[in-house]
């Protein structure tokens, strides 16, 4: 484990956190957890993810945890609240995306922030208010008979102001969600998500699996971003266990987290196409996602690589003859790719949907903490394979690529950037893939251990956060996803905007719900 | 302009034949023979979400791609139940979405088809049952066929969309 740099301004006293990444964890008291928030905003640190635990049958208190990333190293820091206490101070006037994610902490440990929205979040009426389920005297296997739940949305009063009500249904192939919104005419005043509706106890449930089976489900948290969630829940364990990965299993994990980001990104080109009336867009980016999925499959047994990483490597070694296709595959992609580019280019009809629509300028997006991808198309340089590459990404020398102008076609800009180092990132993996094993045994850690895992998804950074239990259960795992920061986003990005753009504005942040809800 | 004609032409028609269902084999103009004789005309379908990773939704927007190209069989994806004939419904059902996937399945005009997606639509897959998840779709609404998978290939909703309208109509369903 690396030491903590000499920027780690709360890190004086931080102690090694076992990571992918250079991590430390620091305990404090309820002055210090403010503190702390205070002297991480002043040095330009975001807010990654907020967490508790219920630590009651061992120091009869519940812990409030907050991870924040720097440019160089991650700091996690721990709270334990005083016997009995249930409150903690409020981090949301410093990080807005606090907000949500206390108020998930009181719907499922019910711990609450001393101030802020105070509002239920991921609680919709199918568990009473009294029970919580991250509590450990609960039993979360027991259902509960659902009830009513008006959920007070903020109303915007004044002449001509009406609402539209969205969802939780959506009239699309697509997750569901809510979604208000107050216009005048066809113009947006205000829009506030309601989210939660695919909560389906992640936290509680990874504790039925063993650390061996873990990955499993980390991948389900959000299924289009099952290389990252599951390679995250890996590191946090080969971290703890110390044990290395194989640089072939590096390299083949890697080249499936490319090749991940390429699908979602090709899917997503099509559908901003199609959203703005160029239905041909659709049709192409389609056809190209569908010839790699198909490549995944010849080369890695499945189309979609949701069991791909497994604990001290892969689970599938790539042939020889395979690896040619790919090579073959990726030089294709990127003549087509290039060739679609110039074509949503020039095209102008399309163009003028794209530019200034759903625009969030670089000083919003800091102050409300943007992440990963969004975060990139509003100037926010950073992304976890550039800033600290974990292997195999130390040896790949990742570009970063980064936007200003923060509107829809920034973000289309950025992910043909993206899809484009993305693929000569999987060429100089084929290059130069290190032969030998793709597997070691991972034996379970032992309880109490704790680890971490964070990987630069293709929506952001995603991270997981492990302690065993006894006999190589788990304790406590908690997975976090950057649409927590970044839906947010979306509320200010649409002001202004008519709602026959919403769609477009929408798909071009392209959030989890299911990642975001847990 | 040109780029994108030129585009279009070099593409050509990808459109594969449909899979074969167990067995009997059933190329596009069979389907849409079945599906006529079923329903008198196009199929709509409505998909829902009770809850799901995404992964299996990943799949579903791909029978809409130019090579399994859904439509050009005279099948298509509503934006509304009411004007739906078959609910294809992911994820174990969350008990957020409940409500949701009941009043869906109501506001679906009778005959209904209804085809639970995934190891997750199928028994609530690796999410099972919780306080949070009432596990497989049949748990909450009628259930013609299931779909296993983590996720289904296309091909594989594709059969389960034949097996659905060729299986004789549920008892109960008027029509």
């Amino acid at each position: 484990m690396s030491p903590l740099p000499p920027d780690s301004l709360a890190g004086s006293s931080a102690q090694p956190l076992p990571a992918n990444v250079a991590a430390g964890i620091l305990s404090v008291d309820r002055k210090g957890w403010l503190a702390a928030a205070e002297s991480v905003r002043e040095a330009g640190a975001t807010l990654l993810a907020l967490w508790g635990s219920d630590d009651r049958d061992r120091d009869g208190r519940f812990h409030v945890l907050a991870a924040y990333l720097f440019p160089s190293e991650l700091l996690v820091v721990e709270h334990a609240l005083a016997p009995g206490e249930t409150t903690f101070p409020d981090l949301a006037p410093l990080f807005p995306a606090a907000g949500r994610l206390q108020r998930a902490l009181a719907d499922l440990l019910g711990i609450r922030a001393d101030a802020g929205d105070p509002r239920r979040w991921l609680r919709h009426g199918s568990w009473p208010e009294t029970v919580f389920p991250l509590r450990r005297d609960v039993d979360p296997a027991r259902p509960y008979p659902p009830a009513s739940d008006p959920y007070p949305f903020v109303s915007v009063a004044g002449d001509g102001v009406h609402e539209i009500a969205v969802g939780p249904v959506h009239a699309g192939i697509i997750e569901p969600g809510g979604f208000r919104f107050s216009v005048v005419g066809e113009k947006v005043l205000r829009l506030e998500e309601r989210l939660g509706y695919t909560h389906k106890g992640v936290d509680r449930r990874f504790e039925s699996f063993s650390q061996l089976e873990g990955h499993r489900l980390a991948a389900r948290v959000s299924g289009d971003t099952a290389v990252a969630f599951s390679w995250a829940y890996c590191a946090a364990l080969e971290a703890m266990t110390l044990r290395a990965v194989p640089p072939r299993a590096c390299a083949l994990r890697a080249l499936a987290l490319e090749r991940e980001r390429l699908a979602n990104h090709l899917g997503d080109l099509g559908a901003l196409g199609n959203d703005a009336g160029f239905a041909f867009g659709l049709a192409q980016f389609s056809r190209l996602k569908e010839d790699l999925l198909r490549a995944n499959d010849a080369a890695f047994g499945a189309r979609y690589l949701l069991d791909q990483v497994v604990p001290g490597g892969v689970a599938e070694d790539l042939a020889p003859e395979v690896e040619a296709l790919l090579a073959d595959q990726h030089r294709v992609l990127e003549r087509d790719l290039l060739e679609l580019r110039g074509i949503y280019d020039e095209h102008a009809g399309l163009q003028d949907r794209f530019h200034d629509a759903g625009r969030l300028d670089p000083g919003l997006a800091r102050t409300l903490g943007a992440i990963g991808l969004a975060g990139r198309a509003s100037g926010l340089p950073r992304d976890l394979r550039v800033d600290q590459p974990w292997p195999p990404y130390d040896r790949l020398a990742p570009r970063l690529a980064v936007r200003t102008e923060g509107d829809v076609a920034a973000r289309v800009q950025l992910r043909f950037d993206e899809a484009v180092e993305s693929l000569r990132q999987c060429r100089a993996l084929l290059d130069d893939l290190p032969p030998g094993r793709v597997r070691t045994e991972v034996l379970a850690a032992p309880a109490g251990h704790r680890g971490l895992g964070v990987i630069e998804g293709w929506r952001g950074p995603v991270m997981v956060a492990l302690e065993a239990g006894p006999e190589g259960s788990i304790r406590r795992c908690h997975a976090h996803d950057p649409s927590w920061q970044n839906w947010p986003l979306l509320e200010f990005a649409i002001l202004g905007n008519i709602v026959p753009d919403f769609p477009l504005i929408n798909k071009s942040f392209n959030l989890s719900y299911s990642g975001q809800d847990g | 302009m040109l780029d994108v004609l030129l585009r279009i032409y070099r593409t050509g028609r990808l459109s594969e034949p449909f899979p074969e269902p167990a067995g009997v084999r059933r190329e596009r103009e069979d389907l849409q023979a079945a599906v006529r004789s079923v329903l008198g005309r196009a199929l709509c379908i409505r998909h829902v979400d009770a809850g799901s990773c995404n992964g299996c939704e990943l799949e579903v927007h791909a029978l809409n791609n130019p090579y399994y190209n859904l439509e050009g069989a005279g099948i298509r994806f509503v934006a509304s139940p009411r004007h739906a004939d078959l609910l294809l419904v992911t994820g174990p059902v969350s008990a957020n979405m409940e409500e949701a996937l009941r009043r869906t399945y109501q506001a679906t005009p009778e005959p209904k088809l209804v085809v639970a997606v995934g190891d997750c639509g199928a028994c609530g897959g690796v999410f099972g049952e919780s306080y949070a998840s009432r596990g497989g779709v049949s748990r909450v609404i009628p259930v013609d066929v299931t779909v296993p998978g983590c996720p289904p290939t296309p091909v594989a909703l594709l059969q389960g969309i034949l097996a659905a309208v060729s299986k004789p109509p549920r008892s109960g369903s008027p029509g």
